[in-house]
């Protein structure tokens, strides 16, 4: 039991945080921006799939990333079209994305690769040293979106927006493209998180291989108080907490149960329970400009 | 806006959603003939698959059972103005309950040992529902996030029960033991030579649920404040209507209805509970309930929608090239033109645009 945690386990808790905080990143300036993001999920599996596309057709998998990117991207714009234009009930309209973003891979699968479910090996990233370049992108990332959020006056009119809209629009901030332009990017995120999972972790593409994780994503954007620090703190503890699961597959100890943990924490801090994680105040309230 | 809608003539409440399913069906029309198939044959052979013939009748009103019940269970909630995502947990838990209590007590007669498997189900699914019902009652904790984890720690429980604990062994598939016979809910067409669809007495008691669904929420006092809970919390308040109450009331209750999907998949369905029974039974809930504007009535129709998609598609990839995950599609695109119902306004209302 000594050897649990060595090298390879912390390499092992890197790799499985790195989606988890670029697309926690994603969350964040969504919602930074007012607009609920329950379609981290469905962006992650539209990039994971692009990714592999891509690379399977020009071998290129640096092609698969910037695919990843733009598709994820595209599925945002169709979000924001819904829920900032015509102010559709948000979380709907993401349970909705991610439906479509399961439904619409695994049929594309069978259209391009003519399998059930998964898709043929792909060119995946070349590793510099240990890791793939995304997993080193991951922390430059949490600093670039920390600066843009609180040391820019683009992050501020973000953060405005999110919290008293209407006052953001009196002096002149336009609401909707701000959110618009946040949603984007949150796709964009969310699209990069995706390609790591299928061309950087691995070199395909499986039916829902998400799993979760842009849930996760999620609570550790709860978990870390919509803060792109936090987030990464709480990314990796997740992270950690993934990789413990699969060291512990078949060890007697119940890994399923650990699989719980990044939930359970997120509803004692969203609880108040360990300081209080309060969302930004007009989170789901679409805007109507008047 | 919700009273204006209120005031929208009930031929627009039916127009949207109509003119959702409608515009789902062009966006998927239109994927199918991408791939260079033809959707006319393709929905016909959807069609065919879901209503050819009694047994795939049968099997279309199976697949809508649970989905009847979830989407009350889901619609209930809605009317107080929550939004219980956690309906796949609680189901989930409600199932677990009744593979236990139906695989234990041999012996018992079935007068006994079926209500308790059922009432098992039901205070399995209420309890899961208790945790967020509480929390946004009494700390005001947003219920969609709560409930969304929820799912998650279900689904980690059940792997964990079902693979470690539960499964009986010999099994390759890890899969609770079977319900005995005297807490099984009898099958229709087990005396029916060549009936294959398993719709069993859960679907009356889907039928059952909705109808009491309708007579608490426009019979009963406490629906009404319900309802009055949804459409204005602080008006509620001032009218002396216990609004903490009446929201966990709202969000129990829901649970317990989860609780009486998860029975009829294991009690009725299946006869034992393996992982990865649901195919998302709770999710296709909140898209049946908002496709049927919350109403029982619509509700059953969007139901059997849903159902029919699903086991229509099943018989699509044998008929044609089109791969049946095109019903996912279909489904997830309906969802999103009646979230994002003022797309379809502006489609069927052109000239008046931004109504409501």
């Amino acid at each position: 039991m000594g050897t649990i945690f060595d090298i390879a386990f912390l390499m092992a808790t890197l790799r499985a945080a790195t989606p988890l905080i670029i697309a926690a990143l994603g969350g964040i300036f969504a919602e930074r921006s007012g607009v609920i993001n329950l379609a981290l999920e469905g962006k992650m599996l539209t990039g994971a799939f692009a990714a592999v596309v891509v690379s399977y057709y020009t071998s290129n998998p640096w092609l698969g990333v910037l695919a990843a990117v733009l598709t994820a991207a595209g599925m945002a714009f169709i979000y924001a079209v819904a829920s900032i234009k015509y102010r559709a009930n948000q979380v709907v309209s993401g349970v909705a994305i991610n439906m479509l973003a399961a439904g619409l891979t695994v049929f594309l699968v069978q259209v391009f690769f003519g399998t059930a479910g998964m898709s043929p090996a792909v060119t995946r990233l070349p590793n510099l040293g240990p890791f793939t370049p995304i997993v080193y992108l991951a922390p430059l990332l949490v600093g670039m979106s920390f600066l843009i959020l609180y040391r820019t006056p683009w992050g501020l009119r973000i953060r405005a927006v999110g919290e008293h809209p209407k006052a953001a629009a009196t002096v002149g901030i336009s609401v909707i493209n701000v959110r618009y332009a946040c949603v984007v990017i949150s796709g964009m995120l969310a699209g990069l998180a995706g390609a790591h999972l299928s061309i950087g972790t691995l070199s395909v593409f499986v039916r829902d291989m998400t799993a979760g994780r842009g849930f996760v994503a999620l609570a550790a954007m709860i978990f870390g108080k919509w803060h792109p620090l936090g987030a990464l703190g709480a990314a990796l503890l997740f992270g950690f907490s993934e990789a413990l699961q699969m060291r512990l597959q078949g060890g007697g100890i119940p890994s399923q149960l650990i699989q719980a943990v990044p939930y359970i924490f997120t509803m004692i801090v969203l609880a108040g329970f360990v300081g209080r994680a309060t969302a930004p105040a007009a989170l789901g309230e679409p805007f109507r400009n008047e | 806006m919700a009273d204006k809608e209120r005031k929208a003539s009930g031929l627009r409440e039916i127009l949207v959603p109509l003119g959702a399913t409608g515009l789902g069906l062009v966006v998927g029309a239109v994927i199918i003939m991408t791939i260079g198939e033809n959707p006319l044959r393709a929905y016909a052979a959807l069609f065919y698959g879901a209503f050819g013939s009694l047994d795939r009748i049968l099997g279309t009103l199976t697949r809508a059972t649970p989905i009847i019940i979830t989407g009350l269970a889901v619609a209930l909630p809605f009317k107080a103005g929550l939004f219980n995502i956690g309906v796949e947990g609680q189901m989930l838990m409600g199932a677990l309950a009744a593979a236990v209590v139906g695989s234990s007590f041999r012996g018992l007669p079935m007068l006994v040992h079926l209500p308790l498997a059922i009432v098992a189900a039901m205070v399995g699914g209420g309890l899961w529902a208790f945790i967020p019902a509480w929390l946004k009652a009494r700390r005001g904790i947003h219920e969609v996030i709560n409930t969304i984890m929820m799912n998650f720690i279900a689904n980690a429980v059940l792997a964990y029960l079902v693979v470690e604990v539960l499964r009986t062994p010999g099994e390759m598939i890890p899969k609770t033991p079977p319900i005995l016979s005297s807490a099984v809910l009898a099958r229709f067409g087990d005396s029916i030579p060549g009936i294959t669809a398993r719709l069993n007495m859960g679907f009356v008691l889907a039928l059952l649920a909705a109808v009491a669904l309708y007579y608490l929420l426009w019979r009963t006092t406490t629906g009404y404040e319900i309802r009055a809970v949804g459409l204005n919390p602080k008006a509620a308040e001032y009218a002396g209507i216990d609004v903490p109450r009446r929201i966990m009331l709202a969000m129990v209750l829901s649970g317990l209805l989860a609780g009486l999907a998860g029975a009829e998949r294991i009690l009725g369905f299946g006869r034992t509970l393996f992982l990865g029974f649901s195919p998302g039974f709770g999710f296709e809930g909140i898209a049946v309930a908002l496709l049927g504007r919350n109403h029982p009535v619509g509700i059953l129709l969007a139901a059997l929608l849903f159902g029919a998609l699903s086991s229509g598609g099943m018989r699509l990839s044998f008929a044609t090239d089109v791969p049946s995950d095109i019903i996912v599609v279909l489904q997830a695109t309906i969802i999103f033109f009646v979230a994002a119902d003022q797309i379809v306004r502006a489609i069927i209302f052109p000239k008046k645009k931004g109504v409501a």
